[in-house]
Formats: structure tokens, sequence, C-alpha cells
């Protein structure tokens, strides 16, 4: 009865939110990005930001991976506060909770493709070298990269990288993903197998998921749409 | 750290022409400066220890720094009195009681003393007339405050004793007024008297100056030429400590009044000259390292310019502004290091072919060749010099590159 109270409760401590947050460019002509957002990110949660183009997606993307900093109001993630802490706590909780996905796949192209996944792992330095190896070739294996493990990212297709892109998010084993429009650079084919991999990591992990996308169809496999307008949510519920 | 590197190393690796030219920068900068440095020292090691080998370490001379102040200047110090058109007083030339100084001074601790008389002199052998210094010494004296029997290249210092009127030349004076060992020429000195000396010895010093225009003879033969009996007009000193010289000349002067030069003193015009050529050598390395260091500079911009993206993406990953500042930071220092490696290799290798070029030249001092002094410290200084130059110039970029906001990368890219 216990376990179960306490498992209830893990399930609905928001593992990100939002509350009232605000963000505004400043400048001759203040830009406001997002205005007034509430929002909790629950563990296990499979959620799409869709809009129009300018409506914030991407904005509200960076706050709640903690990239940019909201004017006003504040985010949470996992009860704690984060606007007091400094760029060092933040980049160390980027590194330890969040992995980010983008529209382009980003990977560095000196550097190989499982050194590319071993990037956040060394930087977090909690394995050896030979640990760290053996766990980006356990993420590019399971995400069907196998035989792309010493090529360079230029050698790769797009596909495949933005999965490379996958497994360098996973490497640090995070509670969230975060991505950016991970399917915009993508035909439909490796759109759909970027989002059966999302849909695995948050059925068969539990771990979130908060993309971005354009795509209906995509955003329809979402278990949760929140939909904005003009940087408001107007619309937070199952995808229709 | 090693991710850090790692990235730093890779960076430069993929920009290897613009890496090549920033390390031939470094390198050559340090490279040269080794060599330079060890011409520079050799040169001066050289002529210092040949004058603190041939000259006295420390000399009291027969005359004063400043003229003994009049009664009225003593009576109204520091008052509204300037006296002109003071006459100062004709005094013997030669230190008094020269006898009872230098035994004052061979109390001393630490401190040899030969007392000399030294003056004008000219040589007269066929048809040639030279000009130069005679010193009258006491061989068995010298001995103790110079290293002249070490330098002789013929005869012994004791011929001096054993030759009626024998005189030890300079090669370079002997050259010029055409005699050699053996010879008999005769001497002419300021007071008018005339002496057949005959040639006992030859010294070769390596200074030129002492080399082309000085001659030995027995103290009291010289109080003969110079017509002053008794009189000596030089005490030298030779120092177990050679660095304690200037304090111990202030010392003798203060006590017996006379001006007394130390070796540093005696030859400050030279010892300038080094001070001078230093700033030289070091202006001319520090100029080839600036061009270096904005070569590093320029690398390093162009390559935040063009990985930002990567610097936003490595950000997103978790590294923080420090890593990222350190990656450049790193890269600046990676050619720093590698080309001070280069440049130590460079430096070896020019410092050698210096040494094997053999020529002849006679300025303050007479060499066949470079002579080059090998120090860890002036490889020491051009590691430290371009290592500098390297993380300056590389800390410019790296503070921009820390500074970039992933955000307004990555929005403008997507």
């Amino acid at each position: 009865m216990a376990d179960a109270t306490l498992q209830t409760a893990r399930e609905t401590t928001p593992i990100i939110e939002l509350r009232g947050v605000t963000r505004t460019l400043p400048g001759v002509v203040p830009v406001t990005l997002v205005r007034d957002i509430d929002l909790a990110i629950l563990r296990g949660e499979f959620v799409a930001i869709t809009g129009p183009s300018g409506s914030g997606k991407s904005s509200l993307l960076y706050l709640l991976g903690l990239l940019d900093r909201p004017s006003e109001g504040e985010v949470w993630m996992d009860g704690q506060a984060t606007s007091a802490l400094s760029e060092a706590e933040r980049a160390a909780l980027r590194l330890s909770r969040l992995g980010f996905v983008f529209q382009f796949h980003f990977l560095l192209p000196e550097f190989n493709v499982l050194h590319n996944v071993m990037l956040p792992l060394r930087k977090a330095a909690r394995l050896t070298l030979h640990e760290c190896r053996q766990r980006a070739e356990g993420l590019l294996v399971e995400l069907g990269l196998k035989d792309c493990i010493a090529k360079r990212p230029d050698q790769l297709s797009g596909g495949q990288r933005q999965r490379v892109a996958i497994a360098r998010a996973l490497a640090n084993d995070p509670q969230v993903i975060l991505a950016d429009e991970p399917t915009g650079n993508l035909d439909s084919k490796n759109g759909a197998l970027v989002f059966d991999i999302f849909e695995r990591l948050v059925e068969a992990e539990g771990r979130s998921v908060i993309t971005v996308t354009h795509d209906p169809g995509l955003a329809g496999r979402c278990e949760r749409r929140v939909h904005l307008i003009d940087g408001r949510i107007v619309d937070d519920g199952v995808p229709g | 750290m090693d991710l850090l590197l790692d990235i730093a190393f890779k960076h430069l690796r993929n920009r290897r022409r613009q890496t090549l030219v920033s390390l031939l920068g470094v390198s050559l900068g340090v490279g040269f400066f080794i060599a330079i440095a060890a011409m520079m020292q050799g040169f001066q090691n050289y002529f210092i220890d040949k004058i603190i080998d041939v000259s006295p370490h420390v000399e009291m001379k027969d005359e004063y720094r400043a003229p003994p102040p009049q009664p009225a200047e003593r009576a109204f110090a520091g008052g509204a009195v300037h006296l002109v058109g003071v006459k100062p007083k004709d005094e013997p030339r030669g230190i008094k009681n020269g006898k009872a100084k230098v035994a004052a001074l061979s109390a001393l601790p630490g401190v040899t003393v030969a007392p000399v008389l030294s003056g004008e002199m000219i040589l007269r052998y066929g048809s040639k007339d030279v000009s130069g210094t005679i010193v009258g010494i006491d061989p068995a004296r010298e001995r103790l405050v110079s290293k002249l029997e070490r330098d002789l290249t013929a005869g012994g210092l004791d011929d001096l004793y054993t030759t009626a009127n024998g005189i030890i030349l300079g090669s370079g004076l002997a050259a010029k007024v055409g005699a050699a060992l053996g010879d008999t020429l005769t001497v002419l000195s300021t007071a008018g008297v005339i002496l057949k000396m005959k040639v006992v010895g030859l010294f070769e010093t390596g200074i030129v100056n002492l080399d082309n225009f000085q001659a030995y003879a027995l103290l009291k033969k010289v109080q003969v030429l110079q017509d002053r009996p008794n009189v000596v007009n030089r005490i030298r000193l030779r120092l177990e400590r050679v660095t304690e010289a200037e304090v111990v000349a202030r010392r003798v002067e203060a006590r017996f009044g006379y001006r007394t030069e130390s070796w540093q003193e005696a030859n400050k015009n030279v010892l300038g000259i080094f001070v001078i050529q230093n700033g030289i050598m070091y202006s001319t390395t520090g100029a080839i390292l600036v061009v270096a260091a904005f070569g590093i500079f320029n690398i390093i911009s162009t390559v935040v310019l063009e990985k930002s993206r990567d610097i936003a993406i490595l950000k997103s990953l978790g590294l923080t502004a420090r890593d990222i500042g350190a990656i450049f930071v790193f890269e600046g220092l990676l050619i720093g290091v590698i080309g001070t490696l280069l440049g130590w290799a460079i430096g070896y290798g020019l410092t050698q072919a210096l040494e094997s070029i053999e020529f002849e030249i006679e300025g303050f001092v007479k060499s066949e060749g470079f002579i080059l002094y090998y120090s860890a410290t002036h490889y020491l200084i051009g590691a430290v010099m371009a290592l500098i130059a390297s993380t300056f110039a590389a800390y410019l970029p790296a503070r921009k590159a820390a500074r970039v906001d992933p955000v307004d990368i990555i929005r403008g890219a997507t």
C-alpha cells in the first residue's frame, strides 16, 4: 500500500514545472517570446509542443531545458527552483538530467560517432573511459547504428545522424529528453523512426519526452499536446 | 580535463595549415631567442670572465672622486655659498704611504694586494713608434692578483727578475711595433727617460684593449722610467668573492679617500652596452612572439567563429562557460607548448650551427668565432615568453567563446 502511494506520488510530482513564466527579449522594442506559462511535465510523459511558426515553441523548450532564463516566473526541476542557480549549476543539471535533440544533429565533425556519444559521458566523469565506450556502444547498437560506430558524422545519412544525436542525448541516462523539431530535417520514414524511439523511451524506460513539432501526425502520437499561439498556451491536453 | 584537451587538439588538427603557421611563429621566436641569448650571454660572460681574470677586482687610484671641499664650503655647509674660480692645489701624483696602505689592505680577509705604477710610454723599434701603457709590477704579487702568467704565450713572469730591463708585451702591441721575444726596444716615458728594454714575454688575454696597448715591467724599472722613485699610483686588489667587489671598493674608498673602482665600475661603459644589447634581444624576441601571438589570436578567433554551433551544443550538453573558455585557452597553450618544444630544438640547432662558424673578430675581445653559452635558463625564459604570449592570444577569443549564448546560436541555426 505504502509502495503504491509512493509510486503515485512520484508519478504525479512534476519533473519540470513552469509557474507564471514569461520570457521577454530586452531591446528598444522588447519582444515577448512566451508569456504567463504554467506547465508541469510529469515523469514518463510524452508531450508535443505545437503551434505556428513564431508562437514560442522552441523558446518554451529552451526554458524547460534550462538553456534560457525566464524574465518572470520560475522554472522548477524536481521541486527545485532554478532561477537562483549559477550557470555552472544549471549546466550540471543539463548534464545529468536532460538530453537535447535538435532539428540539426549538431554532431561535432571532428569526432566520430562513438566519440560524439561519449562526449556527455566524459564530461560527467562518472565512468571510466572504457565504461564510457561500452555505454556509448550499447546505445548505438540499441538505436541500430552498430555499423556506424567508427564513422564520421559526414559519412552518415540524415536519419542516422539524428539517431546518433538521440544516443548522445541518452548517454547520461537523463530523465527528460527535449527535442526541438527533431524530424524537421528528415523524410517521413526517418521521422517516424525517431518517434518510434521516443515512444520506446517513454513506454519502456519511463523517461519524459518533450518534443516541438510542426507535424500534426507525429504530434498525434504523443499522449499530450501543448498548443501555443503568440507565446501563450491555448490548449493543453490529449491530441485531438 | 582530458575531454577539453581532446576537443582543443582536434580543433587545431582540423586547421592544419593555420596551426602550422602559428607553431612556426612561436618556435622561430623561441629558437631565435635561444640562439641570440646563447651568443650574447656567451660573449658577455667571456668578457666578464676575462675582465675578472685579467684585471684587478678592485683598484685604488691616485686620484679623488671629487675635489676636496674648500674651507668656506665646510664652514657654511648648506649655506648660500658658491665658490667660483677655485684653483685646485697641485698635489704630487701617486698614492701617499703606498706601503702602509698595501699592508693595511693585505690585512683585509679574502683580499690579496699588489701595488703598481702605470704610465704612458712610447715603444720604438726600428722605424716604428707605438704608444701604450706600461705597468710596473712585482711578479710575485702580480701572480696573486691577476692571471697574467696564464695568459703568457711566450716567456715567463720571473724573466722580469732575471733580465736586466725586461718587458712583457701584449701580443697586439708586439705585432704593431713588430717586435718578438728576445728583441730589444727603446722605451720612452712622458718624463723623458729612455730605456732599452728586452722583450722577455708576450701575453694574450683576449681583451683587445689590453693586448694592443699594455706592457709589463718590474715596478722598480717603471719607477725609473717614469722618474717617480718609490711611487705607486695604483693598488690592485683581488677578492676571494668577486661579487663583493663593489662593497669592498666603497669601503676602501671611504677609508683611504682615494678613488677606488670595482671591476664593474671600471667597465661600466661596456656593461652598459650589455644592458642595451639584452634589451634589444628581448625586444626582438618579444616582437617575433607578438607576431606569433597575432597568428594564434587569428586562428582561435576563426575557430570560435566557425564553431559557435558546436559551442552551443556543448553548452546544451552540460559544459560550462568555464569549460568552453578552457578549450580555447588550451588551444593557445597547445600551440605554445608544441611551439616551445620545436623552438627548443630549433634554438639548439641554431646554436650548434653558430658554433661551427669560424671567423676572426676583434672588438672588445678577440675571438675566432661566436662565443656561445648554453644555459637552461634561456630555454626556460623562451618557454615562459612563448606560453605567456600564446595564452594571452588565446584568452581573448576564449572569453568570447565562453560568453556564447547557446539559445541565440541554436535559434539562429534552426
